[in-house]
């Protein structure tokens, strides 16, 4: 029972308009995520975890010194997986109803979140992940570098940007600041994090 | 006295077509100058932090102050790493290497190419961002790491004969998701001349 790549939610060419392009995607979900897929796929071939749902490889892999190329491995999957349905064409800004009311009732404010959400993307030194998590019934922005993700740290994840710079090297550069904007005024899928949040 | 961005040993072309001209653009003017900013900015307030080189910086880390050792970490190495990495690269360089260090590395990996096929492996098996290296380490032996990020080999009392940068951002426009491919190509621009010019330095440094 091999882990798959589930399909990616849009066209490749979805988020043109909102500054990503299709050869983002090409590489981003074709190459990376695939590569992840593959290599898990690999390393867990006739092992006990062939059988374990993802996340419990993830789980039960974490801080495990033989297990390390599974972890990131299984992580990058899982990661990826959630961070295309964190985009949507024409998403971004601040959402409404309950969301709204917990980010304000957590952060202060949307905006005080959006600066939060922003540091932590931009400051995530390397490769890594911004996120926003339901930490025990609170919502909390944290930052993860490489693979490691809410999961392992026992914290529900709600929407996340992938910060490793191919995540935005051919639209962006190294303007990574740019490109968290970007993402934040024109593609959040607030109804995905709503979705979880309820989840 | 503020550090300074060390310029471009040669044009922003000289290394086509192994690395494009705009990541090198990209790279240096804006990659490895942000890692010279953000180190001034960090010790602005620390006179006493401002008289040391970047290489003693990464080699003191345990003792400067706690909320700045990672930005000195991260823009001290940056800025060491990188400088490095400029000066053992050059127009028509490639090849292999000659004399002391050349002996040596057949003394210690066997052949040149068994060396290099070592240093690529590290190289791809980085996880996230980082360097591999040809250090001489404490027991002053030629040997292959690989560090995370900007972590620099002095800050473990290791000496960096040669690094090769595996950011991303050193090879995406051109090799995108191929990072063995870089890695292979890489060789094509080597300055031997440096790298042997460092190696003697690393004898006598230890
Ligand atoms: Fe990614
Ligand atoms: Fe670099």
């Amino acid at each position: 029972m091999a882990v798959t790549q589930p399909p990616l939610p849009f066209a490749k060419d979805a988020l043109e308009p909102y500054g990503m392009k299709a050869e983002t995607f090409d590489y981003h979900y074709g190459k990376h995520h695939a590569a992840y897929v593959t290599n898990l796929n690999n390393l867990i071939k006739d092992t006990e975890l062939d059988s374990k749902p993802l996340e419990e490889i993830i789980t039960s892999s974490f801080k495990d010194s033989s297990k390390v190329g599974v972890f990131n491995n299984a992580a990058q999957v899982w990661n990826h997986s959630f961070f295309w349905n964190c985009l949507k064409a024409g998403g971004g800004g601040a959402p409404t109803g309950e969301l709204a009311e917990r980010i304000t009732k957590d952060f202060g404010s949307y905006d005080k979140f959006r600066e939060e959400f922003k540091a932590a993307a931009a400051t995530q030194f390397g490769s890594g992940w911004a996120w926003l998590v339901d930490d025990g019934g609170t919502l909390k922005v944290v930052k993860t570098p490489n693979a490691e993700n809410p999961l392992a740290h026992g914290q529900k994840a709600l929407l996340t940007l992938d910060v490793w710079e191919h995540a935005y090297y051919i639209d962006f550069k190294n303007a990574r600041p740019s490109f968290i904007d970007n993402f934040l005024d024109k593609l959040v899928n607030w109804d995905f994090v709503a979705h979880n949040l309820a989840a | 006295m503020a550090h300074q961005l060390a310029p471009l040993p040669y044009s922003y072309d000289a290394l086509e077509p192994f690395i494009d001209t705009q990541t090198m653009q990209l790279h240096h003017d804006k990659h490895h100058a942000a890692y010279v900013n953000n180190l001034n900015g960090a010790i602005s307030n620390y006179a006493d932090l401002q008289s040391k080189s970047v290489e003693e910086l990464v080699k003191m880390l345990d003792s400067v102050p706690e909320d700045i050792r990672a930005t000195i970490r991260n823009n001290a190495g940056g800025d060491v790493n990188h400088t490095m990495f400029w000066q053992i690269m050059k127009p028509n360089g490639g090849g292999e290497p000659a004399g002391d260090l050349a002996r040596e590395i057949d003394r210690t990996f066997g052949t040149f190419d068994t060396f290099k096929q070592q240093f690529n492996d590290a190289g791809v098996k980085r996880f996230g961002s980082g360097w591999v290296w040809l250090v001489k380490n404490n027991q002053g032996t030629l040997q292959i790491t690989s560090t995370a990020n900007q972590d620099s080999p002095l800050s473990e009392g290791y000496y960096p004969i040669m690094g090769n940068d595996v950011w991303e951002h050193a090879y995406y426009l051109k090799y995108q998701n191929r990072r063995p491919e870089y890695l292979n190509a890489w060789w094509n621009v080597i300055n031997w001349d440096e790298i042997n010019r460092r190696f003697a330095k690393s004898q006598s440094a230890t």
